[in-house]
């Protein structure tokens, strides 16, 4: 890997940005490999598109705004119709199966689904549907360890859910490993 | 001195520029900040919310951005390190007191994370069209510093020399972010408190009756007091003399806008601050600030695959404006090309500064975004054509 360039889209509320975050911190911080983080959301806190830029490289960062995104992950349907388009050919998408019906795609891209708000309702709380997304794109690209990635989510969350959200980052790493 | 270790989060983080600046300042012992929040500068004013109280700092959300100047004024005064954040349009209405702050020798650090203008302009969206209002946004003849930094961890280190600058020079130091730098993440790390340094204030040792406020040695800096130390001073706006008292005569105006003009202008080359990076043979270099810079680097590469020999001057002090660097470029060189997010500010002193000896070229952008590396790579193109 040298470069990867990958969005993050949803709507605001969703933990989008901070998805985009612990990747950024996973391999910045706990695997020496350089990071950029652009956060861009419209006025409203909750409900409005969101989307957060991430690269993750071997070499310092110089443009930080992503060009040709490699890996698109789109957890609602808007976001989905509003980035689709930017993922380049060969691309992977991941997306939230119970809330993205996916169209027609660029040439060679591969897909992969997840169920994560309904695996974090059977975790008891919607809250953490982002990090079962999470554990979930680190076993389909491998761009960072998981164990890297867990002390991202360990340094990060508030206290007291930590164990919650590292099953939630199992499950939907599990849910890729299983072949589901 | 030293940094004062309660307010340095030593360790490795993965911070916005915004936040990295908030951490300059605690690290650099800035102790009171008043502000009133807006975008894109929001995110350093609500970690020092957070954070200020915690080391035994004071940050007060102030009614408007004009009572927020004003009132690190009166804390610097009161013996304390002080900062105020904005955007552009609310450093529009602070520039009353940046001229206050320069003549009254105020040591204070203006942050300004610019937006697209004017006015209400591009709230959430990249600019770099403040440069100007920094260097002359107040009325009459008076010098700033102005930084400008083009990463998270430059947010951070560069707001630390903000707050020496300003100590050493008394003046208003503008620290000149982007949208871009401010809100984007990366890796920040910052070091022990005894690997930083700090630059204390200069507080006189004479004794009441015998300290004049303005007066000064070779320096043309004069040593400071704060409230509450027995000393009767007058700080006022008015033309002064020595003693701080109004004296409105043109010789003591002379006297006084001189000095502190002077004080900058004649250690412009010791406040040169700038990378150079493949300055040795080039041809061709570019001069760049903020994040325009890196975007700059982009093309570099796309010139040098082309055989152009390109190099950049990356400038980190962007006011005083490096002079002397530029009229001995513009010996040796073929030409300058500079890309900034505005309609063409720190050209305008490129072109001055080369005085027509070799070609300048401007790219520029309105701001909203960054700008496309082919952009800046044709504008290379065009000079070696």
């Amino acid at each position: 890997m040298s470069t990867k360039q990958m969005k993050i889209t949803g709507f605001g509320g969703q933990g989008i940005i901070l998805t985009g975050m612990l990747i950024g911190k996973a391999a910045s911080i706990y695997e020496n490999k350089y990071a950029t983080l652009i956060q861009s959301f419209g006025p409203e806190a909750r409900g409005g598109a969101c989307q957060a830029q991430v690269i993750v490289a071997d070499d310092p960062i110089l443009y930080p705004y992503v060009r040709e995104c490699d890996i698109l992950i789109s957890l609602s349907q808007e976001s989905y119709t509003t980035y689709v388009p930017s993922l380049k050919e060969d691309g992977v998408l991941i997306y939230e199966e119970n809330l993205v019906i996916p169209g027609k795609l660029p040439k060679g891209v591969k897909s992969f689904s997840v169920p994560s708000t309904a695996i974090a309702e059977d975790l008891g709380r919607k809250i953490v549907a982002n990090i079962v997304a999470l554990g979930f794109f680190t076993a389909v690209t491998g761009i960072v360890s998981p164990e890297a990635m867990k002390k991202a989510v360990q340094a990060t969350v508030p206290k007291g859910t930590t164990e919650l959200n590292l099953r939630a980052f199992d499950k939907g790493f599990e849910h890729h490993k299983n072949g589901k | 001195m030293k940094a004062d270790p309660k307010g340095v989060l030593t360790g490795t983080h993965f911070l916005d520029g915004d936040h990295a600046c908030c951490e300059g300042a605690l690290a650099a012992g800035c102790r009171f900040v008043a502000g009133y929040p807006i975008t894109p500068s929001t995110e350093v004013v609500e970690r020092i919310a957070a954070r200020f109280p915690h080391v035994g700092g004071m940050f007060v959300q102030m009614e408007d951005e004009i009572a927020s100047s004003i009132a690190i004024l009166g804390g610097a005064w009161a013996g304390k390190k002080v900062m105020t954040v904005t955007s552009g349009p609310g450093l529009s209405l602070m520039m009353e007191h940046v001229g206050l702050a320069a003549i009254s020798e105020t040591p204070c650090v203006f942050v300004d994370v610019q937006r697209g203008g004017p006015s209400t302009g591009l709230p959430t969206m990249p600019a770099q069209a403040d440069i100007m209002q920094a260097r002359w946004g107040s009325h009459g003849d008076y010098e700033v510093i102005a930084l400008s930094p083009n990463s998270c961890q430059e947010s951070f280190d560069l707001t630390i020399t903000a707050f020496n600058l300003a100590e050493e020079y008394r003046v208003p130091v503008m620290f000149m972010l982007d949208e871009c730098v401010g809100h984007m993440l990366e890796k920040v790390v910052i070091p022990e408190a005894e690997k930083i340094e700090v630059t204390p204030r200069n507080f006189t040792k004479k004794k009441p009756g015998e300290f004049k406020l303005k007066e000064t040695d070779d320096s043309m800096i004069p040593e400071m007091v704060k409230a509450g130390d027995g000393y009767n001073i007058h700080v006022t706006g008015l033309t002064h003399d020595e003693r701080g008292y109004p004296n409105l005569t043109p010789k003591i105006q002379d006297q006084l806008v001189r000095r502190i003009c002077d004080k900058i202008r004649n250690n412009a080359d010791k406040l040169y601050m700038a990378e150079e990076i493949m300055m040795d043979d080039a041809d061709i270099v570019l001069v760049a600030f903020g994040i325009t810079s890196r975007v700059s680097m982009k093309a570099i590469d796309m010139a040098r695959e082309k055989g152009i020999k390109v190099g950049m001057l990356r400038l980190q002090i962007i006011w005083p404006f490096p002079e002397t660097k530029i009229r001995e470029l513009s010996e040796k060189i073929k030409g300058f090309v500079v890309p900034e997010m505005n309609l063409g500010q720190i050209v305008l002193e490129v072109e001055r500064c080369a005085a027509g000896k070799v070609p300048v070229v401007p790219v520029s952008n309105a701001g909203g975004a960054v700008h496309e590396p082919e952009d800046i790579f044709n504008a290379i193109q065009g000079i070696v054509k």
